[in-house]
């Protein structure tokens, strides 16, 4: 049976996790020490992984047969559901860690809400996915202390992320109709009901790390429709390149 | 003189400004933790983190242990000989002298 709504909404999810993963995977050998290149590439591929369990679920939801690989190697910018901030470029170390804090820690409101879905694949999912938020809240949490906590130049780089990303995060807690009728139904969550715990969670880190949240009139949004920046297209001409030319390429 | 030597490593190993900390995991309930290698990290939380992601991350075990490496004593090359030296002809150290009772294996 084909369900357009669980299918959009899986997408969503879906999208996130492996827009943002191919993001922070782009620190492979590149992280400023060898243990935080591997923590690194772990967050990354807890997130692929993540995504690659959604998209599967999401094909399942559409019917017509497309899996997890087709999902998101054959699909075109406008068809990409994530929300802005994952696609921004990963920046210097300080921004990708912001990021991955402000991300995480929706991620983590979020899959604990969705835990209860009445989607009991979806809520199985969050169950998984909340695990692994868990340790990648405490692991960019950890270091949004001491970036921001730290030298006077590890603190202005950390300003200057919170400053540059404030204004994509807004883009988590709008909801829609899918989104309410799927709420109505116990199987999503509304996201306008997350924006309260979340910022709790990231005021009391931010406070602590000495860093303050910028005034922002407007916020960012188009992702959830497919209105992408123009960094989206650089990522996914990479991440698909190998699937466009060699259509059906196995190892 | 044994101080010197330590900067000495010090010196020639110029790979991190982090400390260096020595990871024991516990690979199930009950047993003992063993030394399993390495991390560098600025402090004990970040060490766990970093111990985490290097050496748990395939179901190894249950529990860490981190320690700063330069908290631990060890014995030197030269100790090798009054520590080591199994002392193999005061053959009462060993539990050689009884007998198995029957039913029992080795």
């Amino acid at each position: 049976m084909s369900q357009p709504d669980v299918f959009e909404y899986l997408l969503r999810l879906a999208d996130d996790r492996l827009v943002l993963g191919h993001r922070v995977s782009e620190w492979c050998g590149h992280a400023p020490i060898l243990e935080e290149d591997i923590a690194l590439a772990n967050i990354a591929l807890d997130l692929i992984g993540q995504a690659n369990l959604l998209l599967t679920a999401a094909g399942a939801a559409e019917g017509k047969g497309r899996d997890a690989d087709a999902l998101a190697f054959l699909r075109d910018e406008l068809d990409y559901r994530n929300a802005l901030i994952v696609e921004l470029p990963k920046g210097d170390f300080g921004f990708t860690l912001t990021r991955q804090f402000l991300f995480s820690a929706h991620a983590l409101v979020l899959t604990d809400a969705l835990r209860s879905s009445k989607n009991t694949e979806l809520g199985g999912l969050a169950d998984k996915m909340h695990k692994e938020s868990r340790y990648h809240v405490r692991h960019s949490g950890d270091w949004m202390l001491r970036i921001g906590d730290g030298t006077e130049e590890s603190h202005q780089r950390a300003q200057a992320a919170v400053n540059e990303l404030w204004r994509y995060t807004g883009e988590l807690f709008m909801a829609d109709d899918i989104e309410r009728r799927l709420a109505a139904q116990g199987i999503a969550v509304d996201s306008s009901k997350l924006e309260t715990p979340w910022r709790a969670q990231v005021d009391d880190v931010l406070k602590r790390a000495g860093l303050t949240v910028p005034s922002v009139a407007w916020m960012q949004r188009g992702g959830r429709q497919g209105r992408h920046t123009e960094h989206l297209g650089h990522l996914l001409a990479e991440m698909q390149t190998l699937q466009r030319q060699h259509p059906g390429a196995s190892w | 003189m044994k101080n010197d030597q330590t900067s000495d490593v010090r010196r020639s190993t110029p790979d991190s400004q982090w400390p260096l900390w020595e990871v024991f995991m516990q690979p199930g309930s009950g047993e003992a933790h063993q030394h399993v290698g390495s991390v560098h990290a600025a402090d004990a939380e970040q060490a766990l983190q970093n111990a985490r992601d290097v050496y748990a991350r395939r179901g190894e075990g249950i529990n860490i242990w981190v320690v700063p490496s330069d908290s631990i004593t060890a014995s030197t090359p030269e100790d090798m000989g009054p520590f080591f030296d199994p002392g193999n002809d005061k053959a009462y150290r060993h539990p050689q002298f009884y007998k198995v009772p029957r039913g029992v294996r080795l």
